[in-house]
């Protein structure tokens, strides 16, 4: 199987420039694969595939009984990205994700940027996100996003543009992880010449980064994952980390507010928590300060939490900051705070509430990707080029009925890349989704993050739950490293 | 350890066991009946009565017949305690252990389920044989790698009290129904049948070789007395109880011969009972009344296990125990 007859159809592709050659630090990989043995690189994602299986590394498919695990697609063809442009978008994350902490901290606080007309007060009290319950809050080393994926993806201009900002522990990093690991067992040699940054270390970061803001006064804190439970479609992740991390998974029911502290119930009786990586929404955290119907989870924690007693990561409350409403003004949230110009480009977004760009809107849908401000995971959404006439009749309806729940954006030509389809390759659209961890000494970038591919072709629609797949995300250092003709390299044909 | 973690290793052991003692039942009496020509319908319905579950059997299947009694214990989706069922519940009680158990271990357990998995879409089975063996194979494989990567604290403890409570129940039962089926025998011995049948008794336990190197000849009071009193042999009675036992105080961390806990105490008081019995006076007061008495007792220990260890204790006790570290 070689990238011979592969056509990048005018599209910006990741592995190859507009006139078919590998960009630079692609080389190795595109050699390597086309020196490949027919059906080698099937053989090998088959075994991939497998291994996923075997593993058990599987998500589990909401309302579908029959085969409620399913592995998440995986394609052994990397992403890459140069180390150049990786520091790009580093400083650009890091000063994003800066800015979006100052704007949380300062709306349940002094709320100046409302005071200073920056942005209108109505959005941000109106924002799914907003919980009353944080006024006032002030967590451990003023931290509120300890954990965000920020969604990106690349444009025809070749640019990187920023889609979402997911502030309220976003899932994936897992599969960052195992994707690596199949890949190291797959193209071993490849990847020993091609100088790929790591990314096993997550692990460890994050657990410094729990253990940095933890409560005061609390020397060696004990950290704890929080899961839902074993039916939640991200539980191996949860699994996994806690794993990795050593620390313990817990579910609503192990844990108990005894004395305003938040305990696990242990064979041993009661052992105090100190900081606890949720991962569970707001909403169902404490059936006393948010919804009462929860069945998952723990009367007190948040009376708990705002005393100071336990750290929650990530604090409740930050989901206004990634309101769907709220990312149109980030350009202006980074330059009210830090003072600078963004460094990373906002897709260039209509709010449906101002009345001249929601008439934009209506007149264009045939153009443009419409969203509701408050759904995720792909869900809510109108892809105008791609709808019928009748759908999007129907949307210009529910927007004029509800213009604060929707902003729009023109459809952009995502960039793409080569995935096995069948014998040969086809490109595909992909985004990205890096990882930060704010700490208390340093904001940390995952060097490349999930690499998510909309497997249909021609779709735009890159998650899990409506088809995607993933794939390894190289940055690469330096100049694509060790010569091909190397002894290492060669054996990797074997 | 969460008390809902060590309530998961403590039954996802249980699970592995009983399926492959399941397994070792089902490959023992296969090959017994392949030995006794036209015996097949009448060789299955005692394995059936071991299991205690005849009478959901002849609701779903009616008479017993080899490959109903195979298809019953092996891939029955709704009988709880078949291979299956009890694979599929370990996987499920490990999935949500996953973090605190080793990988090996999972991925040992996943594979296990899958394979279990794929044989149960195929049409027929060529080698049962084989793939009973692969059961067995599989669940030592399991123990194997528990005792290899976990450390041997709570959480192994946890497990390994689940797993020696759970065999000494098999032995138990697979003894009390074959023990009065075969006794008659006994008036030819010497004939052929005669060590294919008591033969089978020990391998259901594998207990075959390591008698025969113990005992030599076949002798029913010696197999009964190796099954259950034997302090050596890893599926006898005697000996799961006294490694259970050795277990449950590590985890309570009081001196054996005492007890802390009721769990303790009902444990220690069985165990004592087989140390020091003899199978004269077993048989005596009757081997099946002795059986079926141990194995009440065996389920008041799992009983008093959950309530110390797995329930969530009143805050008040909780917090005793708390100052009292």
């Amino acid at each position: 199987m070689k990238f011979d007859s592969y056509d990048t159809e005018g599209f910006y592709d990741e592995i190859f420039d507009a006139q078919g050659q590998p960009r630079p630090g692609a080389n190795l990989v595109v050699e390597r694969i086309n020196a490949l043995p027919e059906s080698e690189l099937q053989r090998r994602q088959g075994a991939a595939e497998r291994t996923l299986l075997n593993l058990g590394i599987t998500f589990n498919v909401y309302g579908n009984e029959a085969q409620t695990e399913k592995i998440f697609p995986f394609d052994i063809v990397p992403r890459i990205i140069q180390a150049e442009e990786w520091t790009d978008l580093e400083n650009g994350l890091k000063q994003r994700i800066r800015a979006l902490n100052n704007f949380i901290d300062d709306v349940y606080n002094e709320q100046k940027i409302i005071k200073d007309g920056i942005i209108p007060e109505d959005l941000v009290f109106s924002a799914d996100g907003y919980r009353k319950a944080c006024i006032g809050l002030k967590p451990p080393a003023g931290i509120w996003c300890h954990i965000t994926g920020t969604d990106l993806v690349r444009s025809g201009d070749g640019k990187y543009y920023v889609l979402e900002d997911n502030l309220r522990c976003p899932s994936g990093v897992s599969y960052v992880m195992e994707n690596r690991l199949l890949m190291k067992r797959t193209f071993p040699m490849v990847f020993d010449a091609c100088n790929v940054l790591p990314v096993t270390d997550y692990p460890s970061r994050l657990l410094d980064m729990l253990q940095g803001v933890a409560p005061s006064g609390v020397r060696s804190p004990v950290v704890a994952v929080w899961t839902p439970g074993v039916y939640n479609s991200a539980y191996f992740e949860h699994s996994f980390l806690a794993q990795q991390m050593g620390v313990r998974l817990v579910e609503g029911s192990d844990l108990i507010v005894h004395r305003g502290e938040v305990m696990m119930q242990t064979t041993k009786g009661l052992e105090r928590v100190d900081v606890i990586y949720r991962r569970i929404d707001d909403d169902f955290m404490d059936p006393k300060a948010f919804r009462a119907d929860s069945m998952l989870g723990v009367p007190g924690m948040m009376e708990a939490y705002a005393k100071g007693r336990v750290t929650l990561a990530n604090a409740p409350g930050t989901g206004v900051a990634d309101d769907k409403a709220i990312y149109a003004y980030v350009p202006e949230i980074i330059r009210y705070y830090l003072g600078e110009e963004p460094i990373l480009n906002n897709v260039p977004t209509y709010a449906c509430w101002r009345p001249d760009e929601c008439q934009y809107v209506l007149e264009n849908l045939d153009k443009l990707v419409v969203k509701a401000v408050n759904e995720s995971g792909g869900y809510g959404m109108l892809v105008g080029p791609h709808a019928t006439a009748a759908e999007r009749v129907e949307f210009a309806d529910r927007i004029k009925a509800h213009p604060r729940t929707y902003i729009a954006q023109p459809t952009l030509a995502l960039s793409r890349v080569p995935v096995m389809v069948g014998d040969h390759f086809e490109g595909r659209h992909v985004d990205l989704r890096p990882y930060i961890l704010y700490g208390k000494e340093e904001i940390y970038v995952l060097p490349g993050g999930l690499t998510r591919v909309a497997l249909k072709k021609g779709s735009l629609v890159v998650n899990s739950s409506q088809g995607g797949g993933s794939k390894d995300t190289w940055v690469i250092d330096a100049e694509g490293g060790a010569s091909p003709e190397s002894p290492l390299s060669q054996q990797e044909v074997q | 350890m969460l008390s809902r973690v060590a309530n998961a290793i403590y039954w996802l052991n249980r699970y592995i066991e009983r399926a492959e003692n399941v397994a070792r039942f089902i490959d023992a009496n296969y090959h017994m009946a392949l030995d006794i020509p036209g015996s097949a319908a009448e060789q299955w319905q005692p394995l059936i009565n071991t299991t205690g579950d005849q009478e959901l059997f002849t609701e779903l299947y009616g008479q017993v017949d080899q490959e109903k009694a195979i298809e019953f214990l092996t891939f029955n989706r709704d009988y709880p305690n078949s291979i299956r069922s009890c694979v599929r519940a370990a996987r499920e009680n490990a999935r949500s252990v996953r973090e605190y158990i080793s990988s090996e271990m999972w991925e040992q357990l996943n594979t296990f389920y899958l394979m279990l998995n794929d044989a149960a879409q195929q049409e027929s089975m060529d080698l049962p044989h084989q793939f009973f063996v692969d059961i067995m194979n599989a669940s030592h494989a399991f123990i194997g790698i528990t005792d290899a990567t976990m450390d041997h604290g709570e959480g192994w403890h946890f497990g390994r009290l689940g797993r020696m409570l759970e065999r000494a129940d098999k032995t138990s039962r697979i003894l009390d129904v074959k023990y009065y089926i075969l006794l008659p025998s006994v008036d030819y011995i010497g004939s052929p049948y005669d060590s294919i049948l008591w033969g089978a008794l020990l391998r259901s336990a594998s207990a075959f070789e390591m008698y025969r190197k113990r005992h030599g000849r076949i002798d029913p009071q010696k197999i009964a007395e190796f099954l259950l009193l034997d302090q050596d042999f890893p599926r006898a009675v005697h000996y799961c109880l006294a490694i259970a036992d050795n277990s449950l105080h590590k985890l309570s961390g009081s001196r054996r011969g005492t007890f802390i806990n009721p769990a303790e105490q009902a444990l220690g008081r069985l165990l004592a009972d087989f140390d020091y019995t003899s199978i004269e006076e077993i048989l005596e007061t009757g081997l099946h009344e002795y059986l079926d008495n141990t194995q009440t007792r065996i389920n008041a220990v799992g009983t008093a296990i959950q309530e110390k260890f797995f329930n969530p204790q009143p805050v008040a006790t909780a917090t005793e125990t708390r100052t009292k570290e």
